[in-house]
């Protein structure tokens, strides 16, 4: 059976169908998860998509973070669940707090829609199982905020534990330590600024998505 | 009694702040010099039910720590005062 990945619905979100459709030409099914519900259906692994959430007020993902339906997302990562964060989602479970550090202004204050690369810094992750070490990724950003920041502290314990999993090839953005992607400590949550679900055939101008969202659906379906 | 609320928000210190650091630069340009240490924050104002002052203060502080404010980067100061805000 297809492993079923539930992306999560907020008003404002601008991704999700980008995200079904990945997952669909991957092989796998794909369902939206409506914010107000607080349930993730049965599926076997969760996105959080781009976009711009309860209009990004206050802070990116500050208020999508009370929506019911992540609740449900939270006990399902705590159970061992995989959930991967992309752009606006990457800045919810930040917020939500199942990923350390936030998400600040890019230094230069410039919204940057282009492709960058990306070189995988750690297989060992629901988002990268099914890379190589060292392989460098075409794949698009969108954003204005994914200055990743945390305390130094915090970034000590991101370096000794390999949890930086994507770092930019050249920082487009201010990033501290080029972080384009994170895992919890678990390394069920993943979250990251660019969009693998953007790149997933050529039409779309790069495959390089692939690998990525192929591991999720390895890891969904060893936990369907 | 009905309190009013004045919070405010700014990065913590060490926190990069792109915003200020633009503003920054574009000032000599526009002829003023002489400005350093630019940081830009926000003001969020609101009116507040509560028993006592005390306990508008902890809901207040309640209020920041978990909405209001991202911990990681930003600080907060609190000015609760008896009485709505006009």
């Amino acid at each position: 059976m297809a492993p079923r990945v539930g992306v999560v619905q907020f008003p404002g979100s601008n991704c999700e169908l980008d995200a079904l459709e990945a997952v669909r030409l991957l092989g796998g099914d794909a369902e939206i998860l409506w914010h107000g519900d607080a349930t993730v259906n049965g599926v076997d692994a969760v996105i959080v998509p781009g976009g711009f959430a309860h209009g990004d007020y206050l802070r990116p993902g500050a208020i999508a973070r009370f929506s019911p339906a992540m609740t449900a997302v939270a006990e399902f990562a705590k159970s061992g669940g995989p959930v991967v964060g992309i752009c606006n989602g990457f800045q919810v479970l930040t917020e939500a707090g199942l990923l350390p550090g936030a998400l600040q202004k890019n230094r230069g204050l410039k919204f940057l829609c282009t492709t960058v690369e990306l070189r995988v810094d750690s297989t060992d992750s629901v988002l990268t199982s099914e890379a190589s070490l060292g392989d460098v990724l075409r794949v698009p950003i969108n954003h204005f905020e994914g200055n990743y920041t945390c305390s130094p502290e915090t970034l000590a314990e991101l370096q000794a534990n390999e949890q930086i999993v994507l770092r930019y090839v050249t920082n487009p953005n201010g990033s501290m330590d080029d972080i384009a992607g994170i895992c919890n400590v678990e390394r069920n949550v993943v979250g990251l600024m660019p969009h693998p679900e953007r790149a997933v055939s050529d039409l779309l101008g790069s495959q390089d998505g692939v690998p990525l969202l192929r591991s999720l659906l390895l890891q969904a379906a060893a936990s369907a | 009694m009905l309190f009013s609320v004045q919070v405010e928000v700014s990065l913590r210190e060490g926190v990069a702040d792109p915003q200020g650091a633009t503003i920054e630069r574009s000032l000599p340009h526009l002829g003023f010099d002489g400005v350093k240490g630019v940081r830009v924050g926000k003001s969020i104002r609101f009116d507040l039910e509560a028993a006592d002052q005390a306990a508008a203060e902890a809901e207040v502080a309640d209020l920041c720590q978990r909405f209001l404010t991202n911990p990681v980067i930003e600080d907060s100061v609190i000015t609760v005062t008896e009485g709505a805000s006009a």
